[in-house]
């Protein structure tokens, strides 16, 4: 069974539910039991109409729990004839979830979970396994989410710059389980672009393409980090390169700049490169300066100076870095990385190792403590 | 979404303002501290933000490798001064301010007088895993 196509139809279904006059809170539940019920059902007996056999399973499973729910309220005046299938719903439907999944009343962590649910069909237990919580937790923060939005109406516009910023985090940040969450957030930022004509939905489109592209060769087998300029080029995915390329070009052409174009650019440039020598640094200098100018985001500066220091040579990268609070998350290493290449190994060396101690992560750690002792061991010799 | 660990010590943290060793409270106070740990776990499920909580026994010994062949060597009981753990929380929150007030939350436990203990618990960030996009 395709879990994938399965899933693709999980905000239609919803959608339907909702305009049926299920409220949201409910059409998700049911909507999620019938799609535990297909993968129960389908390997053995396939529907041959698997939205239809969707949609009657969950209308009835919401009528279910309606009765159940009304039982309990000594209400039974509630709807109870299943109604005609409606008309096949808008992609504004589709629309209208991810708007409401990614609410600027949620907080970021409720935001995704309920993305990846109502949008996305990924089971609870899915979504726990993929963040590392158990699943009562996972279940609770899904059910407050619900809370939270019960009260938006579902036809109500929302801002699309909240919808990318969940599922850029769905891509960017979560562990390698056995859900893989930066597939999921391409799947769901495809479905958005197909349901709105947005240069930044085709922006964050593009820039998560390219970086996947390039994923097999991020990371040895063992988990070391390989950096970009150590990359072996030949493993990284051409057919992804060139739909990110594409899709990035028609969307700058529109002449909207935002900062995910701008990312993608930057993305692509490093794609173009057959080697890392070969990279256009002075282009990339000038998409970061585009980025500074959109976001003036501090690590966005920080970036900068690195593609300074390659562009320019490090001391103008170390000049640009002067520039950029000290206390952000990275600096240390980034200073380190210039005074390398500026030859000062001793200074180098000392900044790989406190870098390593700031690191977010344990690949960076170990990737900083290697370069401080590789530094350490020319020095000894 | 980051994780951080919530660490309670038997000692080896800085004093307690209210720092009355648990056996001179009374048989209620030491229930009412129970019920808040309690209560205060249960709270956090219900919020999303709870992983794990465990207890640890005061009881410790240290181990190490003695070479092919030979059990392993052990030492034990810690001495006295030894930085002894009792036990942790971990939550999975939005942000370091949210980790800091869940923090502040649980040191306010009630202890002796069954006024709050302002115990110094140890916060401790996660390591995340690393980003997709880094440049």
């Amino acid at each position: 069974m395709d879990e994938a196509l399965l899933r693709g139809l999980t905000p239609s279904v919803l959608a339907i539910l909702v305009r049926r006059g299920a409220d949201f809170a409910a059409a998700e539940d049911a909507v999620q039991d019938a799609l535990v019920e297909a993968l129960r059902v389908w390997p053995a007996d396939p529907p041959r109409d698997p939205k239809a056999w969707l949609v009657t399973a969950a209308w009835r499973k919401f009528l279910d729990a309606t009765r159940a729910d009304a039982a309990r309220r000594r209400r039974e005046d509630l709807v109870d004839e299943e109604p005609p299938p409606g008309p096949a719903p808008a992609v504004d439907d589709t629309l209208q979830l991810y708007f409401l999944c990614a609410h600027p009343s949620l907080t970021p962590s409720s935001a995704v979970a309920l993305t990846l649910r109502a949008v996305g069909g990924l089971t609870t237990r899915q979504i726990a396994q993929a963040y590392l919580v158990p699943e009562a937790t996972m279940a609770q923060r899904i059910s407050r989410a619900k809370r939270t939005v019960s009260g938006v109406r579902f036809d109500q516009p929302g801002d699309v710059a909240t919808v990318l910023r969940v599922l850029y985090l769905v891509f960017n940040e979560g562990y390698s389980g056995d859900v893989d969450l930066a597939a999921e957030a391409i799947r769901l930022t495809r479905q958005l672009a197909a349901a709105i004509d947005h240069p930044e939905v085709a922006g964050l489109l593009a820039l998560m393409l390219l970086h996947h592209a390039r994923r097999k060769t991020r990371m040895a087998p063992d988990g070391t980090l390989i950096p970009l300029a150590d990359q072996d080029r030949t493993r990284w995915d051409t057919a992804l390169i060139a739909e990110g390329v594409h899709i990035l070009q028609t969307a700058l052409s529109r002449d909207r700049l935002g900062e995910f174009q701008a990312q993608a650019a930057i993305a692509a440039l490093h794609a173009d490169a057959q080697t890392a020598e070969e990279t256009d640094w002075v282009q990339i200098v000038e998409w970061y300066d585009e980025l500074v100018r959109l976001t003036d985001s501090p690590v966005v500066r920080l970036n900068r100076a690195v593609a300074i220091g390659e562009a320019d040579g490090p001391q103008a990268g170390l000049a640009a870095l002067a520039l950029v609070d000290p206390s952000l998350p990275r600096h240390t290493a980034v200073a380190a990385h210039l005074h390398e290449r500026a030859g000062d190994l001793p200074t180098a060396a000392h900044l790989y190792a406190e870098a390593a101690q700031k690191a977010p992560n344990l690949a960076e750690r170990n990737h900083l403590t290697r370069q401080a002792a590789r530094l350490n061991l020319r020095a000894a010799r | 979404m980051a994780k951080y660990l919530l660490l309670k010590h038997y000692r080896g943290a800085p004093a307690a303002v209210n720092d009355v060793p648990m056996e001179q409270w009374t048989p209620e106070e030491i229930s009412a501290h129970v019920q808040y740990m309690r209560d205060f776990a249960a709270r956090l499920e219900q919020t999303g933000e709870f992983v794990d909580g465990q207890a640890l026994a005061p009881e410790g010994t240290w181990v190490r490798y003695d070479g092919e062949g030979r059990p392993p060597v052990t030492d034990g009981p810690f001495a006295e001064t030894k930085d002894l753990i009792a036990g942790w929380m971990i939550v999975d929150v939005d942000s370091y301010e949210r980790a800091v007030e869940l923090a502040g939350e649980l040191s306010a436990a009630p202890g002796a007088g069954g006024k709050p203990i302002h115990e110094w618990l140890e916060l401790r960030p996660f390591y995340a895993s690393p980003p997709t996009i880094t440049e």
